[in-house]
């Protein structure tokens, strides 16, 4: 018998529900594989590109007051697809699901990303299409109805059976109906949310913006309601799984987002609070409520907050 | 702990060498020798440095190399620039009895605030500077008020003549050390280490790496599976016998993993 925080999404079993969110730690094998020691379900490389790209310059991060969490504008830098053999070959050790995340500019670029890395078997491929911070990648696709079903069906064409995983923008007028239109596509699950954004903020006496980007994605406790929502929207118009994330940061946000429907759930921002030990705090929280409230199972607490 | 960049103003500026110059700034933290802040110039970068001393003021030394140095030398006392931080975990003396304080080149600003620490605990300790030539060394007070310091120079225009790791070997040949604390180039950092594994004496080394978040978020400054802004910079030797990539790769900006010999090349820049 397994243990009762077993999870699974789109086909991909999990150990636990908790999964490394793309942009944190994944640069290499080595910390991807650390935090799969630390608890994480499964990990999440960096968002992958289509060409080499350093990124903005810093401040890239920085925390916001009284926990509420992070803003950034890295600006999506990759070694580029083709620059990753090292990490590739080294990932195959890994005792997780790896979930690749993959961007492009185009619809293009997303296809030839996408048929490369598959080819590195992957558990999932994550798409990308939400990223607030760069002019002409990501957020352009996650907002429109029909530029999420192409480039979601492009994708789908050249990857075989591996699962295919949008990752949504808060952003979207209406995040249904882009949700739906990706699963029309072909998508096996959806991944919500990205970042909250663009926000600002402006250092007074410098007066100046502090990002050197100017705006940037939000991401931590302060976005979960809106993570929260988001689920819950997809939840009820589609079928497929989905990998809920924002603010998630101890076993209740856990416990509420999949209540919300999330059939796994993504950690990011946590990690800076509480480090790479924050996946074994989210488990062992996650199980305890589980066991003092009777659930035998991630997949009976899934979307009881519906009617 | 500041979290968004504060303005704090330069009080004071002062040069060391040629390319160094020591910037006191007014801004109240307190940390550990070791750690870094992450300081903000708006419209250009922001890049991490070791804090040489912390309290009602803290002190940074910055080197002149690329373009975001640069524009720091063009600062002048009254300016203001942002800080947050400190970061990182710093140099720790537990159970630390007698010890050698290692600093090579500019590095030599990330040890700069131990003597004073070493010496308020009753720590008996030796320090080690180094630099390419005399015009180069620098902060000597740091280390002679509280202790005794051999300065080495690459080609003998002061003190002893030779690397620090020479000193270094005579040192631990004569004497028992319990801990070696070094920081400064990467190659000087690898002649340590080996020269402690050789004399089974304990090191705890300062790295350095390109880094964007200064959280351990990001892991643009990963080495290994460790990362250099938040499990270090300092890194004790039972790390460091863990770390394949030590002395050897780094990474660009864009995440891309490269020799050290390239890395330094567009640091640079
Ligand atoms: C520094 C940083 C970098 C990120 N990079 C990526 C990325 O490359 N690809 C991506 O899909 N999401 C990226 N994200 C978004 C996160 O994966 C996640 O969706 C978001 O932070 C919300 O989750 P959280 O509140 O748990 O952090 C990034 C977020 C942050 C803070
Ligand atoms: S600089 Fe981001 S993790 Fe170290």
């Amino acid at each position: 018998m397994g243990n009762i925080i077993n999870a699974s999404l789109a086909g991909v079993e999990l150990k636990t529900p908790t999964i490394l969110a793309s942009g944190f730690l994944g640069v290499n094998s080595g910390i991807l594989k650390r935090a799969a020691e630390c608890g994480a379900g499964a990990v999440t490389t960096k968002s992958i590109g289509f060409e080499k790209r350093d990124g903005h310059n810093n401040p890239t991060v920085f925390e916001l007051e009284a926990g509420t969490g992070l803003i950034n504008a890295v600006g999506l830098p990759t070694p580029g697809f083709r620059n990753m053999e090292e990490e590739w070959l080294e990932l195959k050790e890994c005792k997780v699901p790896v979930i690749a995340s993959i961007f492009g500019a185009s619809v293009q670029e997303f296809v030839e990303v996408a048929e490369f890395v598959a080819g590195k078997k992957p558990a999932m491929i994550e798409l990308n299409i939400s990223c607030p911070n760069s002019k002409s990648h990501g957020q352009l696709f996650g907002t429109s109805k029909e530029a999420s079903f192409e480039v979601t069906s492009a994708v789908k064409n050249v990857i075989g059976k591996i699962p295919l995983m949008p990752k949504l923008s808060p952003q979207a007028l209406n995040i249904a109906e882009i949700g739906k239109a990706c699963e029309e596509a072909g998508a096996d699950a959806l991944c919500a949310i990205n970042t909250l954004g663009p926000g600002m903020v402006i250092n007074i006496e410098a007066r100046k913006p502090v990002l050197h980007y100017k705006t940037g994605g939000l991401s931590g406790p302060a976005i979960k309601p809106i993570a929260v929502r988001c689920v819950w929207q997809l939840f009820e118009s589609v079928k497929i799984p989905i990998l809920g994330l924002g603010g998630i940061t101890n076993g209740r946000d856990a416990v509420e987002i999949i209540q919300a429907g999330a059939s796994a759930v993504g950690v990011g921002t946590a990690i800076h609070y509480n480090g790479i030990e924050a996946f074994g705090k989210i488990n062992s929280e996650l199980e305890d409520w589980m066991q003092a409230n009777g659930f035998s199972s991630i997949e009976k607490l899934r979307g009881i907050a519906h009617d | 702990m500041i979290k968004a960049p504060e303005f704090a103003k330069i009080s004071r500026i002062v040069p060391e060498t040629p390319t160094v110059k020591t910037f006191y700034l007014e801004k109240e933290l307190n940390g550990i020798p070791g750690q870094f802040v992450m300081l903000w110039l708006p419209g250009v970068d922001e890049k991490p440095f070791s804090v040489s001393q912390f309290g009602k003021q803290i002190a940074v030394s910055i080197q002149k190399k690329g373009k975001f140095t640069e524009k720091c030398f063009e600062l002048k006392e009254c300016d203001s620039i942002g800080v947050r931080g400190p970061f990182g975990k710093g140099f720790s003396i537990a159970g630390v009895k007698k010890a050698i304080v290692i600093g090579g080149g500019c590095g030599t600003a990330a040890v700069a605030g131990l003597p004073k620490m070493l010496k308020e605990q009753n720590i008996k300790f030796v320090s080690i500077t180094g630099a390419r030539t005399k015009e180069e060394l620098f902060s000597q007070k740091n280390f002679q008020n509280f202790g005794e310091l051999i300065e080495c120079t690459d080609d003998g225009s002061f003190g002893k003549k030779g690397f620090v790791t020479e000193a270094l070997k005579e040192m631990l040949a004569k004497e028992k050390f319990d801990c070696v604390m070094a920081c400064g180039p990467e190659a000087m950092l690898l002649n340590v280490f080996k020269t402690c594994e050789a004399n089974s004496t304990q090191c705890q080394l300062s790295l350095e790496r390109f880094m964007k978040c200064g959280l351990g978020v990001c892991a643009q400054c990963v080495i290994d599976d460790q990362l250099v802004c938040k499990d270090g910079p300092v890194f004790n030797s039972e790390k460091m016998r863990k770390l394949s990539e030590f002395g050897k790769f780094a990474r660009l900006k864009s995440g891309e993993k490269v020799e050290l010999k390239e890395y330094y090349a567009w640091r640079q820049k």
